[in-house]
């Protein structure tokens, strides 16, 4: 099912908002490997063509000319689809990027099985957890088109490397654009149960919710779209008020926010944990909202996994 | 291509060789790992470009507009390490900490532990996409400076080097410099028997090069290069160093056993005293 409300482009708003930047900061550079209509890299590279690099389909060099752009003073926006990004570049980003703490700023499109119909091969479900793993990278995951437009402007902002994850559909304005890096923002209070949800499942977050609200259960959705810095005094206070938490996220459960949450709570205050997100396999061709639920993150899946929280903590029989 | 070099520029350029060639024995016997073959065949490009051709300031070494020097082939560490120590970059005594837990001088060299070193490599096919990086900086601006990087020939297998050495030849940047270090040999054996990379110069022709052939231990050849560089300003300059692995051990050369082998204390002994240096003094 599509989420209900007003649906923005999340890539839009990246595009206009280097548009911006670039008219501030004249060291701006931005990079991109001839997908730049889809990454809409190209709005930059229209208005200003020499301080714009389109490589081709090299990812990987993408990547390490962007480090050799910033290690020479410049900040260096970097994009194409995830999968070439975080899969296709990854010992550069490595390597070139986070060894040499180059300030490049990779924003990544396409992530997740909302990619649709390409399929498996460009549908993305890895790029957090390799992408977290990597000393010195900051990783956000934006709700909507408002925080997008903020992690962009925060990402250009602090020195360092940095992960931008973005889907290729629009989602649903959920957040007010207040994003603050290493900060969780509460888009709805509770008591009985934490949904801690990124990206697109967001939204779906929100509707379950509001659900159980309907039958009096007080559900918490915590958007935690910085994913590195990571706002672990958010995610304890919620394990000590509710008691339990759902974790909802287009990636892989083994390497994402899912099992980011389940270590974290298990090692300060235990508390039940499940985990929503795509399982150990890869995605296939299909319309991208019809992915979601198939692999798992319907709101049925979700509102069943919320019930079984509560069951688990006795708050239901 | 034979640049005109005073008999004092060339004396000087081998005194320095000398001392760098013995270093990096000493180094990687001192290690008890390391890579002395590579350090060896790239010893006197690196020699020339530290002491001749690059524009830098040890008193300096984040100068703006100084030339940067990317060592793609990052394991050839040792060669770099010693010419630096010998401009004034860090002191000689660190040199035997190479490899040692807590030093500067890690295994591939590191730009976050040392100055003057431009970018941290040894993950083979990075180090020229980085130098484009560079390259198109130094050609924006408001610093202008010149960009070499130091390719190994085992690394004109990856993919990215090609990438990376496409975008230079697309983007004409007359700023860069690739000199590849031809020494024949990568870790399992030589190259043209694991995955040949011949006919080089002529890819790197095709890939809009202006490519020149050298004697890479020859300093006539060397300088004359870099200057034939200096001159071209349509594209880039590919510099095809014809090298021997091992140059200047005589057990060492025209082998790939010691590409990622050091030398035992009896090598060492045997190794120093071909350098010229003198009897007894190992440090």
């Amino acid at each position: 099912m599509m989420p209900a409300g007003k649906a923005e482009s999340l890539r839009d708003a990246y595009g206009k908002t280097l548009l911006e930047l670039g008219g501030k900061d004249p060291q701006l550079v931005v990079l991109d490997a001839d997908l730049s209509g889809s990454t809409r890299t190209m709005l930059f590279g229209q208005k200003y063509p020499d301080r714009f690099f389109n490589v081709g389909v090299m990812e990987p060099t993408m990547m390490s000319i962007a480090a050799g752009l910033a290690l020479s003073g410049r900040v260096a926006f970097a994009s194409t689809f995830a999968v070439f990004a975080a899969g296709q570049a990854y010992n550069v980003v490595r390597q070139s990027i986070c060894y040499n703490h180059a300030n490049v700023k990779i924003v990544a499109t396409h992530g997740g099985l909302l990619v649709g119909g390409d399929g498996g091969t460009h549908q993305m479900v890895e790029d957090i957890g390799l992408m977290r793993g990597l000393p010195g990278m900051t990783v956000i995951v934006p709700a909507d088109a408002p925080t997008t437009r903020a992690a962009t402007l925060a990402v250009h902002a602090r020195d360092g490397p940095a992960y931008v994850r973005l889907t290729r559909e629009n989602l649903p304005v959920v957040t007010d654009g207040s994003f603050q890096l290493g900060k969780a923002a509460e888009l709805r209070s509770g008591s009985d149960l934490t949904i801690v949800a990124v990206g697109a499942l967001v939204a779906r977050a929100l509707t379950v919710a509001e659900e159980l609200a309907r039958v009096g259960v007080s559900t918490r959705v915590l958007d935690f779209a910085s994913v590195k810095p990571f706002d672990e005094a958010a995610l304890l206070r919620a394990a000590r008020d509710t008691g339990a938490i759902l974790v909802l996220e287009e990636h892989s459960v083994l390497t994402g926010v899912g099992a980011l949450v389940a270590s974290t709570t298990s090692e300060n205050y235990p508390v039940p944990v499940r985990r929503v997100g795509v399982p150990d396999v890869f995605g296939e061709s299909g319309d991208p909202w019809a992915l979601l639920d198939r692999y798992g993150m319907s709101v049925e899946r979700i509102r069943d996994e919320a019930w079984e929280l509560l069951r688990a903590r006795g708050k239901v029989q | 291509m034979v640049e005109e070099v005073s008999a004092e520029t060339i004396r000087s350029l081998e005194a320095t060789a000398l001392e760098i060639r013995r270093d990096i024995i000493r180094m990687t016997h001192a290690a008890g790992s390391g890579h002395p073959g590579g350090s060896l065949s790239v010893c006197d490009l690196v020699n020339a470009l530290v002491f001749r051709e690059l524009r830098i300031d040890p008193a300096r070494p984040e100068w703006p507009e100084r030339d940067r020097l990317v060592m793609s082939k990052g394991h050839a560490a040792p060669a770099l390490y010693s010419a630096l120590a010998l401009r004034g970059f860090l002191p000689r005594e660190e040199l035997l900490t190479l490899r040692k837990l807590g030093s500067r001088l890690q295994g591939h060299v590191d730009r976050n532990k040392l100055p003057f070193v431009e970018a941290s490599t040894g993950c083979l096919g990075q180090g020229i996409g980085m130098a484009v990086g560079m390259a198109l900086a130094a050609r924006l601006g408001p610093h202008h400076f010149r960009t070499y990087a130091i390719l190994g020939d085992g690394e004109c297998q990856a993919g990215p080097t090609w990438e990376a050495l496409m975008a230079g030849g697309h983007y004409k940047l007359s700023n860069l410099v690739v000199i590849l270090d031809r020494n024949l040999y990568e870790t399992d054996g030589p190259t043209e028997e694991i995955m040949g990379i011949e006919p080089i110069a002529d890819k790197f022709r095709a890939f809009r090069y202006h490519t020149v052939e050298i004697d890479g231990h020859d300093y006539r050849q060397i300088l004359g290069a870099f200057a034939e560089a200096r001159r071209t300003t349509d594209a880039p300059t590919a510099i095809v160093a014809h090298t021997v692995k091992g140059k200047g051990v005589s057990f060492m050369e025209g082998t790939h056993v010691y590409h990622g082998k050091p030398p035992s204390t009896a090598e060492l002994e045997r190794a120093l005293a071909e350098l010229g240096a003198p009897a007894g003094v190992t440090r």
